[in-house]
């Protein structure tokens, strides 16, 4: 394997990863003393995140510094400020914010303290999961750590700068991690998305000014303050810089959460970090960054995993959360599951959504139990048109939309033959848990 | 009032957290339901919503939403296996196959003897350790029949 700079999960394999000894061991809180110390200008943190290029790392890729400054200048708007982190961690394929929180809590505290005091912020939630127990009772633990080492709280390190953060839990709705519907959830509703604008930065939590940023977005924030936007800039793209974890799912030998550069050739990852496709079987497809990125048939391998080459393929990098399809797996199997999951978590506000995630289950459940007709194909696109782009309050529908159409597109032969043939080619396994198209529209 | 006063006191330091107490609404209904017998019922809603001042409804309307609450008695022990996509294509399907005729209850359902109440869940973020199923609130990751075997044999 070529040997590339590593950061972000250099601490998680050491021993007792999760404690402030350790992690002040290995330079933790160095950050956090560079820029109360210096102390260093509010405009000046924020600028070195925005000048180090770190894109979002929970699945739309915005720039992190550019959202920082988006919220409105304290001088001129008194209100109360607030971070979100979302730590809901959903996309099927997803499981690296996971491992961040459970093995490197710290990190992420560090992440949140330099972040408040660039936005001059009352508090911060970290809103993670419901089913993230480990993860959720780590965190607690370091920040009540940091809490008595005088890391959070009122004057942090000795000086002027005070913070809160608070864990919040979740209670496994995927609609959560959109991020407006997390701000309903947080204060206490059902996670229904608010239409935008108003933007978080203007109208957020409890109408107050609020930023929503992804845990790997904040866990790299202490990294480019203490070694500078020129070093993170030096990995990854011109467009995509520093590393980011891929965690790597599926039909391959070691499937896992690594740490690799921006840019690196998705085959590259497949081959030398997972160990290949399983079993020895050929690839079919994958999905490049989490479920609602569009599937990519095998020939698409050797595509950079950055945001740009990977729109360039027609698909998204999302998540980076690699799925991998074998010879074996059925495309129209894998749009069932996945349409089954939209169907679940659509939260019904609006009805491209709630009735069109509906339809894309009972069709690909059609198609697949070998009940389809080639009309159904064509209703596929023609209902996933209409449920994209930018038709609804979020962008579920869209979310489940365009692998539809990426299937489409890309494995119409497939979907054919299970028409032709009256059954699924593969004999991929039949639907014995889940609930047929016909109870669902019972 | 049948929530119990300890409940009751930690739910005042848990809504010093946010501004408006409301927000303290899913965490508490979380509690209740580790402490209560692991469902939120009637009585435990219309307390909390006395508790946040507001009505019975809105906090039906909130514990129904979210998978995680359940408004009815589960069995002693559940079962949540992942039947996402990238636990379905790690053979998800054999492991829901091998708990039911393991503990005799169907999907979505509790087995005869009401000790195992066994369903499926949408993605758990644990994809890189696929298949998994989450017993009582923990994880149990890279499973296979012999692996089901040895986890349920020890609640035996």
């Amino acid at each position: 394997m070529s040997a590339k700079e590593t950061y972000l999960l250099d601490r998680c394999g050491l021993e007792n990863s999760e404690t402030l000894e350790v992690y002040r061991a290995n330079g933790g809180y160095k950050a956090l003393a560079k820029v109360l110390e210096t102390p260093m200008d509010r405009a000046a943190v924020t600028g070195e995140v925005k000048g180090a290029g770190l894109r979002g790392r929970g699945g739309a890729g915005f720039p992190t510094g550019l959202k920082w400054t988006f919220m409105p200048d304290p001088a001129k708007d008194s209100r109360r400020r607030y971070m979100a982190v979302n730590a809901d961690e959903s996309e099927p394929g997803t499981c690296k914010d996971r491992v961040l929180m459970r093995e490197d809590p710290h990190g992420l505290v560090e992440g949140c303290l330099i972040a408040a005091y660039a936005m001059q912020l009352e508090a911060v939630y970290i809103y993670v999961r419901g089913e993230y127990r480990k993860p959720y009772r780590r965190m607690q633990a370091a920040i009540d750590e940091a809490r008595a080492a005088g890391l959070v709280g009122e004057k942090i390190m000795g000086t002027d700068f005070s913070c809160e953060i608070h864990m919040h839990k979740g209670a496994g709705a995927y609609i959560c991690g959109e991020e407006t519907g997390l701000m309903e959830s947080l204060e206490g509703k059902r996670g229904h998305p608010r239409p935008k604008p108003p933007f978080p930065a203007g109208f957020g939590l409890w109408g107050q000014p609020t930023t929503v940023n992804n845990v790997e977005s904040i866990f790299n924030v202490p990294f480019i303050i203490d070694r500078g936007a020129e070093w993170f800039r030096g990995m990854g793209t011109e467009t995509s810089s520093g590393n980011f974890l891929c965690g790597i799912s599926g039909h391959v030998e070691r499937p896992g959460v690594y740490e690799v550069p921006l840019g690196i050739s998705a085959k590259t990852i497949l081959e030398e970090y997972a160990g290949g496709v399983w079993k020895g079987r050929k690839l079919k497809a994958w999905f490049p960054g989490g479920s609602s990125t569009g599937v990519v048939p095998a020939e698409m391998i050797d595509t950079p995993m950055d945001h740009d080459s990977i729109r360039g393929i027609g698909s998204m990098f999302g998540t980076g959360a690699m799925i991998i399809l074998d010879e074996t797996a059925c495309t129209v199997r894998a749009s069932q599951v996945l349409a089954h999951f939209y169907d679940h978590e659509s939260c019904g506000q609006c009805s491209q959504c709630r009735e069109g995630t509906r339809w894309l289950y009972q069709i690909f459940t059609r198609i697949e139990e070998g009940g389809g007709t080639m009309a159904d194909i064509e209703n596929l696109e023609r209902l996933a048109r209409g449920m994209t782009p930018g038709k609804t309050i979020c962008a579920l529908s869209d979310a489940a939309a365009i692998p539809t159409l990426a299937v489409v597109k890309h494995f119409r032969d497939e979907l054919e033959a299970h028409v032709r043939e009256g059954c699924c080619p593969l004999k991929s396994r039949g639907n014995s848990g889940r609930e047929s198209a016909q109870e669902v529209h019972a | 009032m049948v929530l119990p006063k300890e409940l009751l006191d930690e739910f005042e330091e848990l809504v010093l957290k946010y501004p408006e107490r409301r927000a303290g609404l899913i965490p508490a209904l979380h509690r209740c339901q580790e402490e209560l017998g692991g469902w939120i019922t009637p009585e435990t809603m219309e307390d909390l919503a006395e508790f946040f001042g507001l009505e019975p409804v809105d906090v039906y309307g909130v514990a129904s939403f979210y998978p995680m609450f359940k408004l009815e008695p589960q069995g002693e022990h559940v079962i949540g296996i992942c039947q996402n996509i990238s636990c379905d294509l790690r053979g998800a399907e054999d492991i829901v196959e091998h708990v039911c005729k393991k503990t005799g209850a169907k999907v979505g359902g509790t087995s005869p003897d009401g000790k195992y109440k066994v369903e499926l869940l949408e993605c758990q973020g644990a994809c890189a350790n696929a298949p998994m199923f989450d017993l009582d609130g923990v994880y149990h990751e890279d499973l296979d029949p012999t692996k089901v075997d040895q986890i349920l044999g020890g609640l035996a």
